[in-house]
């Protein structure tokens, strides 16, 4: 199935979760798994994701999913 | 870079803290993330700045970068406080919250909901529903506010821990435009007063302080200095010496001259 992940799509596996995405990405960085999940936040067609929701989360074709990181910021 | 100079008699007093939302800090300067060249550099100017609070932002996860703004932070035991740069709208700002919330595992957020990126100056209506709506859900909200003393009210009354209002437009470097409305803010205000942005160098940190605000938090002026770890370095120095002249109490403007040596037992010559 095809989902779209930080506007970009992905063909995914049909029983993707959003576990699977994240991890995804972080295999894209090279990252070890267990660091994959740090300081990550995903919202799943415009609502948080809680993390503890994740492995059970199941991504529908189409689906519109953000994942998020910290980077340097806070203006003033 | 230059070192770091140790700080002894200046140093503020561990009686004096800062106190947000029931959490006391010793240091009064916190520390916007944004704009450093390097984690190298933040590392540096965050030593020596001393803050033990920092700001973060949330984007697209980038599966290329290398070393996490997170490591920077934690390695030096400060608490993370995320915002909401680059909302428009109260529903994104409580959305970002809500998702930091779940990144970084803090209740604690500064946010910020801007009109137009020109400016970057807050939108006062969709910042004061995203604030009501945070604290209902249980954040401690420390908002980007305008110099506008009513609108600090506002943010007060929904239940803000804080308010934060800018000198002038984040990133200008333009220092404090209006210390009256300032004056007049800090005068009511119940909660703690931090500037937010504008600070340029030193002495706008030292004014804020003398001023009467709580506390200042800076990154552009730090962070795009052209020796960010002497600058951290400065400001520090100057907020301490900001609340030192505040508690001292300045002495009134006048327009005439007033002799401090008496006119008592001068001689006549």
């Amino acid at each position: 199935m095809l989902v779209t992940v930080n506007g970009e799509p992905r063909e995914l596996p049909p029983a993707a979760t959003v576990c699977s995405v994240v991890e995804l990405l972080a295999a894209d960085g090279g990252r070890e798994r267990e660091a994959a999940h740090r300081g990550v936040a995903v919202a799943l067609e415009g609502e948080v994701v809680p993390r503890d929701s994740w492995s059970s989360t199941r991504l529908r074709d189409g689906a519109r999913v953000e994942v998020l990181a910290a980077i340097q910021g806070g203006s003033a | 870079m230059t070192n770091v100079m140790p700080i002894r008699a200046v140093e503020a007093p561990s009686a004096d803290p800062l106190v947000i939302a029931g959490r006391a800090f010793q240091s009064r300067l916190l520390l916007g993330t944004g704009g450093f060249s390097s984690h190298e550099v933040l590392q540096e100017a965050l030593a020596a700045s001393a803050a033990e609070v920092c700001t973060v932002a949330l984007r697209r996860l980038d599966p290329s970068a290398r070393g996490s703004v997170l490591d920077v932070l934690q390695d030096a035991s400060v608490q993370i406080l995320p915002n909401t740069a680059g909302c428009y709208t109260a529903r994104d700002a409580v959305l970002t919250a809500k998702l930091a919330r779940d990144a970084f595992a803090t209740d604690w957020v500064k946010l910020e909901v801007i009109g137009d990126d020109r400016t970057l100056l807050p939108d006062a209506t969709e910042l004061l529903a995203a604030a009501e709506e945070l604290v209902q859900d249980g954040f401690v909200v420390l908002p980007y506010t305008s110099d506008d003393p009513i609108l600090a009210r506002r943010l007060e009354d929904v239940g803000c821990a804080a308010v934060m209002p800018l000198g002038s437009p984040i990133g200008s470097g333009m220092g404090i435009r209006n210390p009256y409305n300032l004056a007049i803010m800090i005068e009511r205000a119940g909660v703690p007063v931090v500037l937010d942005a504008g600070v340029g160098t030193a002495s706008d940190a030292a004014l804020a302080m003398e001023l009467g605000c709580d506390a200042v938090l800076c990154a552009s002026a730090i962070s795009r200095a052209q020796d960010p770890v002497a600058m951290s370095h400065a400001i520090r120095l100057a907020v301490l010496a900001g609340r030192l002249a505040r508690h001292g109490g300045r002495i009134p403007r006048r327009r005439y001259a007033q002799a401090s040596t008496p006119d008592e037992g001068r001689p006549e010559l």
